[in-house]
């Protein structure tokens, strides 16, 4: 739900990272995070256990400087992805403006893909949303791991409405940018005129 | 039209500015923040802060948020105040009209007793502002609509530009 300022002249995006636990949403935020130039980052806000594993969130904040006088902000979220946390992962998508659904590419990992592509669906209903209404985009991450399933497999099974889609290393940026990106531009779109 | 489901417009913006003026006044706080439930900020009273106050308002509107899901799980309809104690500084927060959250920070200059009342008092004129805000929300002109192809076409170049590995 994006808050538009016309006093202050503000506008205000929240996009959420999800995905199964440890498939590398924390680790684009970080990588963000890492690359920008501080006068376009807030601080990263990190709600996690002590041994890293994302408890409540991780929070960025990114300012995109003035377009036609507003300053443009995007706030970005990620959820915790382990099963067990699903009270927290259902209050981050309140207000949400764009969704990233990190997906890991291991074989191992494909069944933890479809229960999060389930609870995404199914969280987001409970705030009378729909994915296929709101600016989403799908990262393929990890596509270094030996075995990693082929992105058309992945596609053909997780992403058959043919969502836009990225191949990612995270740890190393690979596609890290083009997802924000996209999903940061189909969020923008959703401002004009429809 | 604007897809945003909701802005601020002028006259709320210095009518929400000049309550928490008052309320900074008769409550003796430090700072006074009007958070909305994703955790933007709407405006904020009071001096410099020497933290980041977009990190802040989100993790306040999620502790208020987490508290809400607590109230729900034990029987309760919700948490309409939150109290956080510090050795110097405190939090006090409640709830406003349309899931808005009002967070007062202040220090031994004052008292809880005196923030609570304050705020309760000032919380019934600042539901008055939000209930109108949100009724003009339904009816807006379309002078505010500014957002068109060239605003996207100039936004998508910022994005371009900013981000960059």
């Amino acid at each position: 739900m994006s808050l538009i300022n016309y006093s202050s002249r503000e506008i205000n995006c929240k996009i959420v990272y999800y995905g199964p636990g440890l498939g590398g949403k924390t680790t684009n935020i970080q990588y963000v995070y890492d690359k920008l130039a501080p006068d376009t980052k807030g601080k990263l806000v990190t709600l996690a256990t002590e041994m890293d594993r994302t408890l409540f969130f991780d929070f960025l904040p990114l300012e995109l400087g003035e377009v036609k006088g507003f300053k443009t902000r995007f706030h970005l979220y990620t959820v915790p992805g382990q099963v067990y946390y699903n009270a927290s992962r259902k209050l981050i998508l309140r207000g949400v403006d764009g969704v990233v659904f990190v997906g890991d590419s291991q074989d191992s990992r494909f069944e933890a893909n479809i229960e999060s592509l389930y609870n995404l669906h199914e969280n987001l209903t409970e705030y009378d949303l729909e994915l296929e209404k709101l600016p989403f985009v799908v990262q393929w991450n990890k596509r270094d791991v030996p075995g990693a399933v082929p992105v058309a497999e992945l596609n053909e099974e997780l992403n058959p409405e043919g969502y836009d889609h990225f191949e990612a290393v995270a740890t190393v940026g690979t596609g890290v940018f083009d997802t924000l990106k996209c999903v940061a531009k189909k969020v923008l779109r959703e401002l004009q005129s429809t | 039209m604007v897809r945003a489901e909701w802005a601020i417009f002028e006259d709320e913006y210095w009518a929400i500015n000049n309550e928490l003026d008052q309320l900074l006044g008769s409550s003796r706080a430090q700072n006074i923040l009007l958070i909305d439930r994703t955790g933007q900020l709407i405006a904020h009273g009071g001096g410099e802060v020497g933290f980041d106050i977009t990190s802040f308002a989100s993790l306040c509107a999620a502790d208020f948020e987490a508290n809400y899901q607590l109230a729900k799980l034990i029987g309760e309809s919700d948490f309409n105040t939150l109290f956080h104690q510090g050795a110097r500084e405190s939090m006090y927060l409640g709830k406003i009209a349309h899931g808005v959250v009002l967070v007062v920070l202040f220090d031994k200059q004052t008292t809880l007793g005196v923030v609570r009342l304050r705020v309760k008092q000032s919380v019934e004129k600042l539901n008055v502002i939000i209930d109108s805000l949100f009724e003009k929300l339904e009816y807006r002109h379309e002078e505010y609509d500014t957002f068109d192809d060239s605003f996207t076409e100039q936004a998508e170049a910022e994005i371009d530009n900013l981000f960059v590995d």
